[in-house]
């Protein structure tokens, strides 16, 4: 361990990247600016006062970009990462290496194409105060990862034999190639698009020769050059109406394709010294490490269709932030036996065969479908009485929805409550199964509205870093069971503690 | 850790703190009747009837419900906090899960002598468990007790 306590700058070619950025920043102004100011008028004329204050306000931007990169240094301190910048007035940051729960690299397209990372020092504050530096060249990135993986080792435990592991060796634990991403971008349809096309098309209406949303006028255009069109018939007009929908359908499935390639692209998920380390994207290729002893809990999902087909996903809830979401995508599409083996390096386990699966009470799915009741049977008939035609099938569409969704939640809703972890099955459209380790809750609260009281049901809330968990319909005897049992685990080990053991799995 | 636990009630000063609230309140509203009731002409009593059932709802009977349904214990290095009179929630923080802790005095509590003590925990629900309606005195030494149970086991 050598000292360094000379303050460093960022990479030079990041003077580069900032001044392209602006440059691209400024490219759109100055075009609007353009068409306003040039759209009449003497153009030769107006190009001899307007050239000369373009080119002041480019070479301003680089002079500013430069005079910040050589005001933002770094220093790798004994202690801690400090960070000095700005031009006019100047801020300094200190981060300790024991407050560092992470270093996080991305890089971004433009970066990424000078061999350039955005370095993140997560200190757990919610991601908005982070310490980053932007940029860094790949080489010094991973360098200063190391060190403050080391440094924080040393810090905390004194144990010298962890530090001598530097180069990790690492052991992949799943891994996507562009075939399995391009399965999972053909499950990742997606509607939205196509309502985004729909919506562009009502904004910039005024844009086609014609007005889109008039009926009246489009059954004129078919009695014109159109009328060859309606006579051919309801089987021609069938066929052009599966033309659309199949279009629309490419247009689902294309871009689902583009946007899973984009952002998960070259997945790969490794185990390294220091916890889960995951690397994915195609422009953008983020890097990140999920320590294994600050996982809290795990999400197995899986979607409407793709269960159908066997495909499934993990997600990690961690206590550190992934780019603001405390989610980690583990496994982001894989069979179950791909899923087993990264659950069992988190610590956690699968629900095991006897697990004592319960349903929630049939009361509370009968009460909620009441209750629903209660506001869309009225509303089917006033709107069956006095609405237009059609109207009242709205709310009676909506009672039988949600007759449907809780007979289906009743089916498939379970919860289990194991010797060290609990489960809950929950979902309906895309059903996922929540494993929390009853050691890593914060706290556990019954609720009870008025009428759950009345019928004797309530809610189990847990406290849970970075999630959420809620098992609705107990009986209140056994949330009161199942509390006082997670007390008991809870009260065995402090939390802090639980943070400060390295990579220990869940107990 | 169950029903069988006794709750302490809060201080009965809570009481009298939550009918002044409601008090300001329900001045607020009959005022706001009284304009109503000037509108309309002939003295009927359709807007100040009503108002006034809901003022004295709110200053006599809801305090005294809340202060009834309301309630803690401490009982085996746990904080188990009772609320509600519609919805009841009955939350249990361990003081191990506890990150830090907060005692709060506004300024109509200041007036009572009360305190409101917040304890924070890592969990996204529940990130902060509040308990108002606390002597003052009482809120420091139950800050005291959590503070010392978090620092043994954290040794």
């Amino acid at each position: 361990m050598t000292r360094q306590e000379d303050a460093r700058r960022t990479d030079p070619r990041s003077f580069a990247v900032r001044a392209v950025t602006m440059l691209f920043q400024l490219v759109i102004p100055l075009a609007v600016a353009s068409v306003t100011i040039l759209d009449d008028g003497d153009i030769g004329d107006l190009v001899g006062y307007f050239l000369p204050l373009v080119i002041v306000i480019i070479l301003l931007n680089v002079v500013i970009a430069y005079l910040q990169w050589t005001k933002l240094t770094y220093t790798v301190g004994e202690s801690d990462i400090r960070v000095e910048s700005g031009v006019l007035s100047r801020a300094a940051r200190s981060v300790p290496y024991e407050r560092i729960q992470d270093v996080s690299l991305e890089q971004k397209l433009l970066p990424r194409l000078f061999g350039l990372v955005e370095v993140k020092f997560e200190t757990g504050a919610g991601g908005k105060d982070d310490l980053a530096l932007t940029y860094l060249s790949e080489s010094e990135g991973e360098r200063l990862r190391e060190l403050v993986r080391t440094r924080r080792d040393t810090a905390e435990t004194q144990d010298a034999e962890e530090t001598a592991t530097a180069p990790e060796e690492a052991e992949v634990l799943f891994a996507m190639g562009p075939r399995r991403v391009f399965t999972f971008g053909l499950f990742e349809f997606s509607l939205a698009v196509v309502a985004v096309l729909g919506g562009l098309a009502q904004q910039f209406d005024f844009l086609l020769p014609f007005e889109l949303w008039d009926l009246d006028q489009w059954e004129q255009r078919l009695a014109g050059p159109g009328q060859r069109l309606a006579g051919l018939g309801p089987l021609a007009q069938a066929a052009g109406i599966v033309i659309a929908l199949a279009a629309l359908g490419v247009v689902g499935v294309t871009t689902g394709i583009g946007r899973t390639a984009l952002r998960e692209w070259d997945f790969r998920l490794e185990r390294t010294a220091k916890g889960l380390r995951r690397r994915r994207g195609l422009l953008t290729r983020t890097d990140v490490v999920m320590p294994l002893h600050r996982v809290q809990a795990l999400r197995i999902g899986t979607g409407f269709l793709r269960r159908r087909f066997g495909w499934h996903s993990l997600k990690v809830i961690s206590l550190a932030s992934d780019s603001g979401g405390a989610n980690h995508d583990a496994v982001p599409f894989g069979r179950m036996d791909e899923i087993a083996p990264v659950v069992a390096v988190t610590g956690f386990s699968l629900p095991p065969e006897d697990a004592q699966w319960a349903r929630a009470l049939a009361r509370y799915r009968i009460d909620k479908a009441v209750l629903a009741a209660l506001f869309l049977v009225p509303a089917t008939v006033v709107s069956a009485l006095f609405a237009r035609e059609w109207v009242w099938l709205a709310p009676l569409a909506g009672l039988l929805f949600t007759v449907a969704q809780q007979w289906w939640r009743w089916k498939h809703d379970y919860r289990a409550l194991g010797e060290s972890q609990l489960y809950s099955r929950h979902g309906w459209l895309s059903p996922s199964l929540a494993i929390a380790s009853r050691v890593k809750l914060q706290s556990v609260e019954i609720a009870q509205g008025p009428v759950a009281r009345r019928r004797g049901y309530a809610s189990l809330a847990l406290g849970l870093a970075g999630g959420r968990l809620r098992i609705n319909g107990m009986p209140v005897a056994e949330a009161r069971r199942w509390r006082s049992a997670i007390c008991d685990s809870l009260a065995r080990t402090d939390f802090s503690r639980l943070l400060e053991e390295k990579g220990a799995p869940a107990p | 850790m169950d029903e069988t636990d006794e709750l302490t009630p809060l201080d009965p000063r809570y009481k009298s703190m939550m009918r002044l609230v409601a008090g300001i309140l329900a001045v607020i509203l009959i005022i706001a009747a009284s304009i109503a009731e000037f509108a309309i002409p002939g003295w009927t009593g359709v807007v100040w009837l009503p108002v006034a059932l809901v003022a004295a709802y709110l200053v006599l009977y809801l305090p005294m419900r809340r202060y009834v349904t309301r309630g803690y214990s401490l009982e085996q290095e746990r904080l188990r906090v009772v609320r509600g009179v519609l919805f009841r929630s009955d939350t249990v923080v361990p003081f191990g899960r506890v990150q830090h802790i907060d005692v709060d005095q506004g300024p109509l509590e200041r007036g009572y002598g009360l305190a409101t003590l917040t304890v924070h925990t890592a969990g996204t629900h529940n990130a902060s468990v509040s308990l108002p309606g606390l002597a003052h005195e009482d809120a420091l030494a139950m800050r005291e007790e959590i503070r010392a149970a978090i620092r043994r086991d954290t040794q």
